[in-house]
């Protein structure tokens, strides 16, 4: 039995987690202050992956990442960067897949914040980061919760995309979803079943610490 | 001296109207300002502490310019440093009493002395959901004075106050805003509560 598929899996989804946290979080504040239209623009671009077929959006990015053209042909020549069929490409599609999954619980949140918390904080003198690190994170911490654990999830399930632009290369991009399909494809039911059970037990896990958590913060991880 | 000549457009139900203020307050002085809801006394507040930009106006203090929208001068409310108590409080939830003072100021002793004019010394260690909406109110009172501000705004800040607290801690504030010699501007809905504390009154219409 092949274990490599589940590490590979969870190395994808903690660092597309945490990468997506670096870039959710600035994002998320300055999408949940005032509307324009180009916010509008940019937040209907990034809730696209939720309602978009994955294989489109991984055909997409599988054109633009082609080491033989646009993008990905001058990634390659500079700097000798290929994110087509690698695991650097699963990483960058997992990011834009899960967009939506960190950034809509966090803006969402902060903009439930009364307005008057984040003035009090500037009146005592504090700058914007001061104020978003002491005041404003620490009071959406189920949200934030939410976000990290929705986003980690939902990166452990990912198929049609990371299929599109990884492949299924064993060591490589062959994640435990696609490691699933292929078991399944070669009648070895016996290694889907456990690939399938190993992620159906720790999403399971996750998401019930969520709602324990969010049991005691009295808040709804749903809200 | 604060210097104030704003016009501000206003939501109202029917359109919208103008809040214009033209006043100048001396230093050190206590003012309250009433007036029917919705005529723009909070908004005048949030005006002067920076969370508002009026169409056009001008304010200064004490010769420094805080605003002249003419030349798109608006210095930011942290530069501003002026006191402000919400009328909802916008006390931080995540935060015990005595770290709202901590996030403010360092001065320990001067901490140690709010604490006991605001008598929430035994609730140091308490969040702001586990406090009557007095203490509440009176933290945030406490929570604006941390910062030892010239200018001191408030909005509604006894309304949650019995009578007997309301007397007590007015008294003790009359000798702060002198020690600060702050300006300080009030607003309320019962312009009597004020009575013996401030020495000037604003009335918008």
């Amino acid at each position: 039995m092949d274990f490599t598929p589940i590490y590979l899996t969870l190395k994808l989804a903690a660092i597309t987690t945490l990468l997506l946290l670096v870039i959710g979080l600035p994002v998320a504040w300055w999408l949940s202050r005032g509307r324009s239209f180009f916010k509008i623009m940019l937040e209907a671009v990034i809730t696209m992956p939720l309602v978009l077929p994955p294989s489109v959006l991984g055909f997409y990015l599988l054109l633009a990442f082609s080491p033989q053209h646009g993008i990905g042909l001058w990634l390659q020549k500079t700097f000798d960067v290929q994110f087509v069929f690698s695991f650097k490409g699963l990483v960058l599609a997992s990011v834009i897949y899960s967009l939506p999954f960190m950034i809509a619980p966090i803006k969402s949140a902060l903009q439930q914040l009364p307005v008057s918390l984040a003035q009090a904080s500037y009146s005592l003198g504090k700058s914007r980061w001061q104020t978003f690190v002491n005041v404003l994170l620490p009071n959406i911490k189920p949200s934030l919760l939410t976000a990290i654990v929705l986003t980690f999830a939902h990166t452990l399930g990912e198929f049609g995309v990371v299929l599109m632009i990884g492949g299924n290369i064993p060591g490589v991009t062959r994640v435990a979803s696609i490691a699933v399909y292929d078991s399944v494809e070669q009648m070895d039911y016996h290694s889907a079943n456990v690939y399938s059970l190993i992620l159906f037990a720790i999403t399971f896990v996750l998401v019930i610490a969520v709602f324990i958590f969010n049991k005691y913060q009295l808040k709804s991880p749903l809200e | 001296m604060i210097s104030i000549d704003i016009e501000k457009k206003l939501k109202a139900y029917k359109g919208q109207h103008i809040l214009r203020i033209k006043q100048q307050f001396a230093a050190g002085s206590i003012t309250r300002i009433y007036g029917p809801s919705g005529a723009g006394k909070t908004t005048l507040l949030k005006t002067i502490a920076g969370f508002i930009e009026p169409e056009k106006g001008k304010i200064i203090i004490n010769d420094a310019v805080w605003l002249d929208t003419a030349s798109r001068i608006n210095v930011p409310p942290q530069k501003r440093l002026a006191g402000f108590v919400f009328q909802d409080y916008a006390l931080f939830p995540n935060m015990t009493v005595l770290e709202h003072l901590e996030y403010a100021t360092a001065d320990k002793e001067w901490i140690r002395r709010l604490l006991a004019i605001g008598k929430l010394e035994p609730f140091a260690t308490h969040k702001p959901e586990y406090l009557s909406g007095g203490q509440q109110q009176r933290l945030a009172i406490l929570r604006a004075l941390a910062i030892k501000p010239k200018v001191l705004l408030m909005d509604e800040p006894f309304s949650a106050l019995d009578p007997e607290s309301k007397s007590t801690l007015i008294d003790e504030l009359k000798v702060l805003f002198e020690e600060l010699k702050a300006t300080v501007l009030i607003v309320t809905h019962n312009p009597h509560e004020l009575d013996g504390l401030t020495n000037l009154e604003l009335v918008i219409n």
